[in-house]
């Protein structure tokens, strides 16, 4: 199957100031994102992770390297205008600050704005709009004033908006870092179902380790550079990388982690605490008898 | 000795309006001096209006808040002084900076208060150290910092008057791992070291069981209780109740009790979970202290060089 | 803590004056202002309460609400009150000391001025700031207008930057009471000292107000380039207005009040109106 997003090499510097020189914030970035896949970047601040996401919406143009998204290459500046709006078209973002993406102030024609801008039919952009409201179980609010609406809702309330655009890869760039955790779950589960069940390709940006250890694929960042890549079992099987990148790893994973520095067998990809008690209850026994053993010779 | 007192505390936001619920319903609540006390509840469960009655920017439509014991309404005039006395740091305090530099701006606090020449200038270096801002930022435009030194360069303009307590609202928010370990390990140092009390709002469990020696969880404009960090979250169902997770390693606690490795229903840092069931097994304790910073030190080599993102 | 802001004037409700195309109603108001001012005739200006009385009645807004839309008149009615009062002259002198004459003509010709800017102010507040969304206005203007775009007039861009600063303004005002609470948290005061020091304490608000504004600029215009917008080029709307009969229907009603004010001027003239 075709990537939906496909990066090669690509490198990016800002200007920076005199003393430092330009600050080289990607430094030979490749991947690919298979269309369906729910992919996650993880990297502590600065490391080169919401640059990518610059390049990945097109705001930004790498250094060098290529990029094709959608099956356009957009790799510079001069980009034909056609081309960046067809894989717009397409790929959609979801930003940070709930607070800075929505245009209008009532919810179900912020919703419709991007449906608008295609030149969709009225009677198609209703459709399109309802479905994508009952998708994210906003209905109630259509007619709400989206500035009273928690910033999970409005979470929602732009997800809801790729959606009527009929999109078939979604970014979210660090969509939940600025919810509570109630907002960070509504909007995990649809991102999660909008995978899942409406096949659409996620590429989640984050910095929260139980966000990523839903994804299929996890990549890395740190220094510019994909640091690892994996499985989530790969990527956290390894918490001295993790640690080492300014990241961590779920605490089922510590605690196995720390274990087995003492000794005991646990595995360290166990993300479920029913598992990971299991697991370790069976390192315990294993450890009383051998203990036992050793007492009665 | 109580460093904040409450005691029958109510508040109501456009009292006049009709409908209008109160935010804070008859609070009483007493926070020991010189620890770290956390505040926890959902968003609108009352705590952000809490953290506004202590430091003055709200006034408790009945009742009284005491600071060292002393009302801090008794004489509404002086109102500025208490707001110095009780330091508070917004979410999102980076958002607040103005200054030239960073030492202006960390210096404009005690500058309302009346400091000047060498105690001003020792205070801002004394803050910026607490806050992890090392002297070469002293001199850059706060604007120039990455998220995270900005973060921390506000709470050392915070820091920078004395505070007798220091209340934070949701410091790490936005933060990766890394920033919210330097951020809140900042604020640990500094309590323990100046014997500030330090009242920090979040919510995150993980970073409460980490840093707190008490909790206080709010829920529905009330106290639901408030007790050494272990008590709380060993009351997971409660907690869950009012919409509130444990951390993940205290439910594999309670998993290995129903499994017959009964390790006690009080752990909530994983230290603390091997450490008890390394005595479970009768093995000797190992000490894990650091080891995640030592990795990052190890790991800066590369780290380093990230630079900045924009 | 989020505060209760209301857009414009905007009073809620469901009546037929309510859910008037806004376009129509924008036509409508217009008409409305004309025929106030052909009115000459006490007895069309008693047609003309009476309607509008009607009109509020049919809203169901408070009386009280359409007051306060007149107090920020309230000098300019006063004004030309007395300028009516004191220097209008006539045949039917009442009152005389010195220099001041006051006739008949002129007390009548200021109550029925008066009068008039009243009904002005009601009838834009009845049809256009109290039962409409400054957002449906801010729609039916750039729909209006529509015809100035041959003439390369940017209508879509303004209506777009009026939208947006619709949608921002709550938002920026709550930021400023945060950057305020801050500051104030540090010490600041904004409330003693000379002119030039509360100007001077206003640096530490506005320099962050100014950072974050621009920022969400930047991050919105980011956004809506992410969602395809490029211009009113090519754009449909999801609302686009449809005006049904009972918008034209009520039109007509205007148009015929009108016409019954230039009858009544015309047949039965009762202390007329100069001016």
């Amino acid at each position: 199957m075709n990537p939906i997003i496909k990066a090669e090499n690509l490198t990016f510097s800002y200007p920076g100031d005199e003393e430092t020189g330009p600050v080289r914030a990607l430094d030979g970035v490749s991947f690919e994102i298979p269309e369906g896949s729910f992919t996650a970047i993880l990297g502590h601040n600065g490391s080169g992770k919401s640059t990518l996401a610059k390049l990945l919406c097109m705001v930004n143009f790498p250094d060098s390297g290529r990029l094709w998204v959608a099956g356009r290459e957009i790799t510079a500046e001069d980009a034909a205008e056609e081309d960046i709006l067809a894989a717009r078209r397409d790929v959609g973002m979801v930003f940070q600050n709930p607070d800075n993406q929505i245009v209008a102030t009532i919810v179900e024609e912020d919703v419709a704005f991007g449906c608008e801008n295609l030149g969709l039919p009225p009677a198609e952009i209703r459709r399109r709009v309802d479905e994508a409201l009952a998708d994210v179980g906003m209905t109630e609010f259509a007619r709400r004033q989206t500035y009273n609406l928690s910033g999970g809702q409005k979470q929602r309330v732009a997800i809801a908006g790729t959606i009527a655009m009929d999109r078939r890869c979604v970014i979210f760039d660090e969509s939940t870092a600025m919810l509570d955790p109630v907002g960070r779950r509504e909007v995990m589960e649809i991102i999660e179902r909008l995978n899942r069940k409406e096949g659409v390709t996620v590429l989640l940006i984050t910095h929260h380790m139980n966000e990523a250890a839903l994804a299929d694929r996890i990549l890395v960042m740190n220094g510019g550079k994909i640091y690892l890549e994996g499985t989530p079992e790969e990527v956290f099987g390894r918490p001295e990388a993790m640690w080492a990148a300014g990241l961590d790893v779920p605490q089922t994973t510590e605690l196995a982690y720390k274990l087995q520095k003492a000794c005991l067998d646990v595995p360290l990809t166990l993300f479920d605490p029913a598992s990971c008690a299991k697991a370790v209850a069976d390192a315990v026994t294993r450890a009383k008898a051998g203990a036992g053993k050793e007492a009665r010779r | 000795m109580n460093a904040v007192e409450l005691d029958h505390v109510s508040f109501t936001y456009s009292r006049n309006m009709p409908g209008a619920v109160p935010a804070l319903d008859d609070v009483s609540l007493s926070v020991k001096s010189g620890g770290i006390t956390g505040l926890i509840g959902h968003t609108g469960s009352g705590k952000s209006t809490l953290v506004q009655l202590l430091n003055g920017l709200l006034k408790p439509d009945s009742g009284t808040v005491l600071l060292d014991g002393h009302d801090i309404w008794a004489e509404p005039k002086k109102i500025r002084e208490i707001r110095f006395k009780a330091g508070l740091v917004m979410q999102y305090p980076e958002y607040q900076l103005f200054a030239e530099t960073v030492a202006e701006d960390i210096a404009f606090g005690p500058k309302n208060m009346g400091i000047g020449g060498e105690e001003l200038d020792a205070r801002v270096k004394e803050a910026a150290r607490f806050a992890g801002i090392g002297e070469e930022l002293l001199g850059k435009s706060p604007f120039d910092l990455s998220g995270g030194q900005k973060r921390r360069a506000a709470l050392a303009g915070v820091i920078a008057m004395n505070p007798k307590i220091l209340i934070l609202d949701e410091p790490a928010a936005g933060l990766d791992p890394a920033g919210r370990r330097d951020i809140l390990g900042g604020v640990k140092r500094f309590s323990r070291e100046s014997g500030t009390t330090v009242i920090i709002v979040s919510h995150s469990m993980e970073d409460m069981a980490m840093y707190c020696d008490d909790v206080i969880v709010m829920a529905r404009a009330k106290i639901l209780m408030h007790r050494p960090t272990a008590e709380v979250f060993s009351e997971a169902e409660q907690l869950a109740s009012v919409g509130l997770d444990v951390p993940l390693v205290t439910r594999v606690a309670a998993a290995l009790g129903e499994l017959g490795v009964d390790i006690g229903r009080d752990v909530y840092t994983v230290d603390y979970a091997v450490g008890k069931i390394l005595e479970h097994i009768g093995a000797a304790p190992v000490n894990f202290e650091n080891v995640k910073d030592a990795a990052g030190k190890n790991g800066t080599g590369a780290a380093g060089k990230a630079g900045a993102e924009h | 803590m989020r505060s209760d802001i209301t857009f414009g004037q905007y009073v809620e409700g469901d009546s037929l004056i309510h859910r008037l195309d806004p376009r129509v109603k924008i036509l409508i108001s217009l008409v409305f202002i004309v025929v106030i001012f052909l009115a000459r005739s006490l007895t069309a200006f008693v047609l003309l309460t009476a309607a509008a009385v009607v009109f509020v009645l049919m809203t169901k807004i408070p009386p009280r609400l359409i007051l306060k839309a007149m107090k920020p008149l309230m000098f300019i009615i006063v004004f030309t009150a007395v300028i009516n009062i004191f220097f209008m002259p006539g045949d039917h002198l009442i009152f005389e000391f010195h220099f001041i004459r006051i006739y008949r003509e002129g007390i009548v010709n200021a109550c029925l001025i008066v009068l008039r800017i009243m009904l002005l102010i009601v009838a834009t507040s009845v049809f256009l700031t109290y039962t409409t969304t400054p957002l449906a206005l801010t729609d039916a203007l750039e729909q209006l207008l529509n015809p100035l775009k041959k003439l390369r007039v940017p209508v879509h861009e303004f209506s777009m930057m009026m939208t947006i600063a619709l949608r921002f303004i709550p938002t920026l005002i709550d930021e400023t009471r945060k950057i305020i609470n801050a500051q104030t948290a540090r010490g600041a005061d904004f409330t003693t000292g000379s002119l030039i020091q509360r100007g001077r304490a206003l640096i530490p608000i506005l320099i962050p107000l100014f950072i974050s504004a621009f920022r969400r600029a930047d991050e919105l215009a980011t956004a809506m380039e992410c969602r395809c917008y490029t211009g009113g080029e090519g754009r449909t709307r999801m609302n686009s207005l449809k005006s049904e009969p009972k918008d034209w229907a009520f039109f007509c009603l205007i148009l015929a009040l009108g016409a019954g004010v230039v009858l009544l001027n015309r047949f039965f003239p009762l202390l007329n109106v100069t001016i």
